[in-house]
């Protein structure tokens, strides 16, 4: 058997399209769940895997499913809105397999009884929106879709929904509002939970594009083998973005736990090594919401409690490598302009303290900051998430703004004789 | 006059019933619309808003909200340069800067012919090709700046027609699937699934209280 899951299939020739995936098993888990197993026994599999939504939060998707509310109307909506700077790896399962993705979310609409799903697709994936509508057609036509499927006596349909460039349309609340035609505000909490009141006011799942496409597998070969890849509360596999001053940078899937920060920079296979005679000066894992962890971290195994541990979190998947040649200011900077131009606008400490960190942090990779600039920029750092804490305080409806300060405290923290030289010299040091 | 084409409106019309709530083919249409007429114009939005049942002024004030949703003009290809840190790291500063000198516009701006477009955009999920760039959200990367003149050139002398279709247009495939099965239907068969359950649970109990 092959090691990995998600990507067993990719490489394959035309691994998109229907036939190829008949071929390689398809749609016999969806058989399995709708003809032998009844929707209760499909969740217990599920929560026997132990699998961790794949989105960022890391919550058990079983446990997850059980919160939803049993209402004679309730909805399944799949989160493929990836738009965390250096993920991407739903990117590659769109385009290389939106068929396990449809499997998984039409096994998953089963077990908790949805009556519509949808996809939330990025808008701008234009190949992943043709690739995974063309896979939604073909399913239709083979009868995995629809009225009735596979003579079940179960049905439902499944829509594809583009979305239209927005970051903040990856928070599940702003998702929802987003596929109800509406600007992308995250609502306000609580009820902490769409599995309550989601979409159209019904209770609502919303689950990421690789946690569903695990699903097939976890149905054809049970929770328990899932289980067992892995350790602790980090099961199965998971899809490593990696990306930044690497040699091979690529989405790997990897065992949970199997390989360290170091193992996959530096393996031939992965991550390949830096460029001669280079050294990791910061990893960003998780996304950029999350702080950074330095070199003395690097052994550090890739799993959910233990990078949690060291003071950051595993979210995203995605690992962004800055070697001793890449500027932190500078990339400290770059983050909170994303944040700033991402930021929905409803709440004042993001949408004004976003601006007013990007502006200070510009100044001083552009030479003309002061050294009060630094106890500035953490003070507005501050009020955003009051001290400075990891996991942030909450001062916003949704966790955008504390994810704010996190590059910029990170950055002042682990570099700041970088930052006095950039206000020393005028200016930035670096060659870029 | 309507906006949309006659076989757009019956493409239109199919979004519209996809939906509990109509609403909800808001960003589909306008996305149609952008197909259609390379971006989001005034007439359109009043188009969307009628087959919806709401005002125009609602179209505004969700398309106004994301970035892909031009209600001004835009170029024929819309050229995204991403400079987020992982492009950021590989060079995606400095190709943004090439770009705009080799369009002659800023990001933001048009050039004068309406071919180009250029934007500065945020990361589009495609890192381990960095420093990339979308054109019309098609991919491109990694990009040295001798790339990217080759990219406008064959964009120019329309070698890249096919792969690379005029701006707004984003999926080619669309719905083909029956019409919904309605919630009469799937209310009907849980309630069949429900029973079969409880006679299930029924039968076992009975069998636990045999053997005791």
């Amino acid at each position: 058997m092959s090691d990995k899951i998600v990507t067993a299939r990719v490489g394959i020739p035309n691994s998109y399209t229907i036939a190829s995936y008949l071929e390689h098993g398809g749609y016999q888990s969806l058989r399995k769940a709708l003809l032998e197993m009844t929707p209760e026994e499909v969740q217990a599999e599920v929560t026997a895997s132990g699998m961790l939504g794949r989105g960022g939060a890391g919550f058990e998707t079983g446990r997850k499913w059980s919160m939803l509310k049993q209402d004679p109307i309730r909805y399944l909506v799949v989160n493929g809105d990836e738009s965390e700077p250096s993920t991407f790896k739903d990117h590659l399962l769109v385009e290389n397999d939106p068929h396990q993705l449809v499997e998984g979310t039409l096994i998953t609409a089963y077990a908790i009884g949805a009556t519509r799903a949808f996809i939330y697709l990025r808008g701008e994936f234009a190949l992943g929106l043709e690739r995974v509508q063309t896979a939604i057609n073909e399913a239709y036509a083979h009868g995995a879709i629809g009225r009735n499927i596979f003579g079940s006596g179960f049905s439902i349909d499944l829509v594809l929904q583009p979305g239209a460039g927005a970051y903040i349309c990856g928070e599940e609340t702003a998702l929802i509002e987003s596929l109800e035609g509406k600007r992308g505000y995250p609502r306000i909490k609580p009820p902490y939970f769409p599995a309550v009141i989601g979409l159209y006011g019904a209770p609502t799942i919303v689950n990421n594009v690789e946690t569903m496409s695990n699903v097939p597998w976890i149905v054809a070969n049970g929770g328990k083998a899932f289980a067992a890849l892995g350790k602790g509360r980090s099961t199965g596999t998971r899809l490593f973005a990696l990306s930044g001053d690497v040699l091979r940078p690529g989405s790997y899937e990897l065992e949970m736990t199997s390989k360290t920060f170091r193992e996959l920079i530096y393996d031939p296979d992965l991550g390949g090594g830096l460029k001669e005679g280079r050294t990791v000066k910061a990893v960003i894992p998780g996304g950029v919401s999350a702080p950074w962890i330095g070199p003395d971290n690097l052994d550090l195994p890739l799993g959910q409690d233990e990078v949690a541990q060291a003071g950051s979190m595993l979210g995203s998947g995605s690992i962004i490598v800055l070697d001793d040649h890449s500027c932190a200011v500078r990339a400290a900077w770059r983050i909170t302009k994303f944040f700033n131009r991402e930021s929905c606008g409803q709440c004042t400490p993001c949408r004004e303290g976003s601006g007013w960190i990007e502006k200070i942090m510009h100044r001083i990779e552009m030479g003309s900051g002061t050294e009060s600039d630094l106890d500035l920029v953490l003070d507005a750092c501050d009020n955003i998430a009051p001290g400075l804490t990891w996991p942030p305080q909450q001062t916003t409806i949704c966790v955008l703004g504390p994810s704010i300060p996190s590059s910029v405290v990170s950055a002042i923290k682990m570099f700041r004789d970088e930052f006095m030289i950039h206000i020393k010299e005028e200016g930035c040091p670096f060659v870029h | 006059m309507s906006f949309f084409t006659p076989e757009n409106l019956e493409k239109a019309q199919v979004l519209v019933g996809l939906y509990p709530d109509k609403r909800s083919a808001l960003i589909p249409l306008c996305h149609l619309a952008q197909s259609q007429h390379g971006h989001l114009s005034k007439e359109a939005m009043e188009e969307i808003a009628e087959l919806l049942g709401i005002q125009p002024a609602e179209v505004m004030g969700t398309a106004s909200f994301y970035d892909m949703l031009h209600t001004e003009e835009v170029g024929k290809y819309l050229v995204g340069v991403c400079t987020n840190v992982a492009c950021l790291l590989g060079g995606g500063q400095e190709l943004l800067d090439h770009a705009s000198d080799v369009l002659g516009v800023p990001p933001g701006g048009t050039t004068e012919d309406g071919m180009f477009t250029l934007e500065e955009v945020e990361c589009v999920a495609h890192c381990d090709k960095a420093p990339c760039a979308q054109v019309n959200y098609r991919y491109f990367g990694p990009l040295a700046n001798d790339d990217f003149d080759n990219l406008v050139d064959d964009l120019k002398s329309g070698r890249l027609s096919d792969s690379v279709p005029h701006h707004g247009v984003l999926s080619r495939v669309f719905r083909d699937a029956p019409p919904m099965v309605s919630l009469e239907i799937i209310h009907e068969e849980r309630r069949v699934m429900d029973e079969a359950k409880k006679a299930r649970l029924a039968a076992q109990s009975q069998e636990a209280g045999g053997k005791q």
